[in-house]
């Protein structure tokens, strides 16, 4: 009799705990971790806390849209703010793991810089794949162009291992305007041009996976040119002392986004977070830690001057950037992943 | 209580209490090992979207032997069915279809429109490809619930209802050539690790046990790193002004930087290092138990050397061979790291295909298709060697 009503009360508690968790369960945050995490949480998350009164959990993960899909299967699994990237926002809201959101409760979307307003995603960083070279090999700024002119700059370069981004600057090497380029991308003859213009570097390629690869090429001597992250390129230069260019014409644009779960049980207070966050105050203190390009209307010109010429969003950095299609990619990354794998392999 | 005496009741017992004793076990394989091969295998035949999304459409298509253009009844199924779907399953099917052709987006969608603008007639008046067999071939192909084409595409193979099963891209076999990278990457670098580690096994057994344990420590210390710090390590070895190259130019032998690394040979350099440890171990016990005397009674008996190492020592140290092959292969077959560091594009093997749509094009079907015929691939292999040995052994 005792085993039976202690089993009962055990079943009862766990039962239990669930329930109040769910009612009193605090606000979690997730973004990327790192020097990233580490900018929105004195920029944003703490300040939140101190000024509200209400506890923000933080939390780390490596993005996929698997981890959101099997976080939304079973209800409410801890999490409420996501950072996603942009892919992983398009599928995530179409496949309707995510929560569609009220601008009206953000600020507005005229609060927001153009690219970072979406329907289930609020900008949270603007980041740029660019151009980065050594300035001790070249003198003046390359383009794309030159990027693909090996007689004018002998030497090795390095390009993502994968046809995203890379057929995007290929075109653009060979004239194709900016504006034009997924146009021209949605068409066999337009990805044959660009795998032809690919075709005359082929020998010097080298291709980089993960994101701290391009600037240890660079610095080791092995390439004079590489795609990169901007944000890589800018730590090489301010923190390591390198002697690296940053070309901002022509680079590719993308956007991460805050996104609300649709199992959220606090939403309110999420919305709450990120009105916050979409604020000009709390965003200019962002770039302070890494040169993060900022989805608020009117904050640039809070950020420190020192900061501000390092931005992707920086006025004389955004003349000639082209957004990633991300429309575009999810259609078509599995017919040109297969052949860019054949391309690489021959 | 005498009638209730039984006499196999301390014999059960015993036995459920050793039962318990590997059912952590026993769990625990089911967990890490059966079941999540279980769910590769079935994610690599479940084709559940169109299903999903188009039901009725789905079950017509199902029955149609995707010949020509499917019976009008198809068209109002499809009709009615895009009417019905809500976003998130039309989106998953989207998905599903681009697989195929990257315009089935825009034509599901377009098509959707129109059917919710009150548009009637025929399909083909919305879009001419709906006129098209392709179309429609590739909707069957996708009808589900469980269906061939995932495994199909991982050997670059389609069916096509008119013409029978052929290839499935015009410009050759991709993943069949990725396969064959991978297994020729593992067979050369078993190769090359046995061609190193038979002279140094051979030459620890003369050494005093003192220095045969310092000689051994230098085997294990690599052997105890992290397999990212080794591959990290030849990166700095071997790039352009990397250890090897500076040496080399300084001294002269060359006057422009040899290329070791982002190739196949950087690729092999790396992998014999890493695998190196996997040959050592079971060469060196299986050399260890052989007794010295008689390859000597060989030679004094008037064999030849070499035909006496041929024939008498090589066979008895050819279970620790083969062990080690099959080790060093079989692990080999599985590398992802080194390739990617080290390794240009025509060298990544199949784990980093796997890991790319699993992780970043999501095409998990593929992902999964591919995993399966890796380990089919494998323990076909190993059944082969293992009767090979057997027979080896049965022929002495």
């Amino acid at each position: 009799m005792l085993k039976k009503s202690g089993i009962l009360i055990a079943a009862l508690m766990v039962g239990a705990v669930p329930l109040t968790q769910a009612a009193a369960r605090d606000l979690v945050i997730v973004s990327n971790g790192g020097t990233f995490q580490e900018a929105q949480h004195n920029a944003i998350f703490a300040p939140f806390a101190k000024k509200t009164g209400k506890t923000v959990v933080e939390d780390t993960w490596e993005n996929g849209i698997g981890v959101l899909r099997t976080k939304v299967e079973a209800g409410d699994s801890g999490w409420d703010i996501v950072i996603a990237e942009s892919e992983e926002l398009q599928i995530a809201c179409q496949e309707g793991l995510l929560l569609p959101l009220d601008f009206s409760k953000l600020g507005g979307e005229e609060n927001y810089v153009p690219g970072a307003v979406s329907e289930c995603g609020v900008g949270a960083a603007i980041y740029n794949h660019v151009l980065a070279y050594d300035k001790s090999k070249i003198s003046a700024p390359p383009s794309w162009a030159d990027f693909f002119d090996l007689a004018k700059y002998p030497g090795k370069r390095a390009l993502r291992q994968s046809p995203k981004t890379s057929l995007e600057f290929a075109l653009m090497a060979d004239g194709v305007a900016p504006a034009d380029v997924y146009k021209v991308l949605a068409t066999p003859e337009g990805v044959d041009r660009a795998f032809a213009k690919l075709d005359t570097i082929k020998p010097s390629l080298v291709f980089w996976s993960s994101g701290g690869q391009p600037m240890q090429l660079l610095a080791s001597g092995e390439v004079v040119m590489t795609s990169s992250f901007n944000g890589r390129v800018t730590n090489a230069i301010n923190k390591d002392k390198k002697p690296f260019g940053i070309v901002w014409n022509q680079s590719l644009q993308t956007v991460d986004s805050w996104v609300i779960l649709k199992t959220s049980p606090n939403a309110d207070a999420a919305y709450d977070l990120l009105k916050f966050a979409g604020e000009p105050e709390p965003q200019s203190h962002l770039p302070e830690v890494q040169p993060i390009g900022i989805t608020s209307a009117k904050a640039f010109d809070l950020i420190d001057p020192t900061l501000r010429a390092d931005l992707p969003t920086a006025p004389e950095n955004a003349k000639n950037v082209l957004k990633i299609n991300d429309a575009f990619w999810i259609d078509n990354i599995d017919a040109l992943t297969a052949r860019w794998a054949e391309w690489s392999a021959q | 209580m005498a009638a209730n005496y039984n006499p196999f009741q301390g014999a059960r017992g015993s036995m459920w209490r050793s039962y318990a004793l590997i059912a952590p076990l026993f769990l625990f394989l089911m967990g890490t090992f059966l079941l999540p091969i279980g769910m590769i295998g079935w994610r690599s035949v479940a084709d559940p979207e169109m299903r999903a999304a188009l039901p009725a459409t789905a079950a017509i298509l199902s029955n149609w032997d995707g010949r020509g253009l499917p019976a009008a009844a198809a068209e109002a199924a499809l009709v009615q069915d895009l009417k019905n779907v809500d976003r998130p399953r039309l989106a998953s099917l989207s998905r599903r279809l681009s697989y195929e052709d990257p315009g089935f987006r825009a034509l599901l969608q377009s098509t959707r429109r129109q059917v919710d603008a009150g548009a009637t007639g025929a399909l083909k008046t919305f879009n001419v490809k709906w006129a098209e067999n392709a179309t429609w071939q590739a909707m069957k192909r996708a009808a589900g619930p469980v269906g061939a084409y995932h495994i199909l595409s991982a050997v670059d193979l389609k069916q096509n209802y008119e013409t029978g099963i052929g290839p499935s891209r015009p410009d050759g076999a991709l993943y069949r050539s990725i396969l064959l990278r991978t297994f020729t990457i593992a067979l050369t670098t078993s190769l090359i690790t046995l061609m190193l580690a038979f002279p140094l096994c051979a030459f620890l057994l003369r050494q005093t046990p003192r220095v045969h344990n310092i000689l051994l420590l230098f085997v294990l210390l690599p052997f105890w790193t992290s397999i990212l710090v080794r591959t990290t390590a030849w990166l700095a070895l071997l790039q352009d002004r990397g250890v090897i190259n500076t040496l080399l130019m300084d001294l002269g032998l060359i006057d422009s930087p040899l290329k070791l690394l982002y190739n196949r040979l950087g690729v092999i350099i790396a992998m014999v290092h890493v695998m190196l440890p996997f040959m050592i171990f079971p060469l060196l016990g299986s050399m260890r138990s052989i007794d010295p005397r008689i390859y000597r009674a060989a030679l004094s008996l008037g064999a030849h050397p070499f035909y006496a190492f041929r024939r008498v020592y090589i066979p008895q140290v050819m279970p620790g061979m083969m062990a080690g092959m099959l080790m060093v292969f079989v692990v080999t077959l599985g590398f992802y790291i080194t390739p990617m560091l080290v390794g240009g594009p025509a060298d990544q093997m199949i784990s980093y295909y796997i890991a790319l749509f699993t992780t970043s094009t999501l095409n998990w079907g593929l992902a999964s298709s591919l995993g399966l015929i890796l380990l089919s691939l494998t323990l076909l292999l190993y059944g082969l060697q293992s009767v090979f040995v057997r027979g080896g052994v049965g022929a002495r």
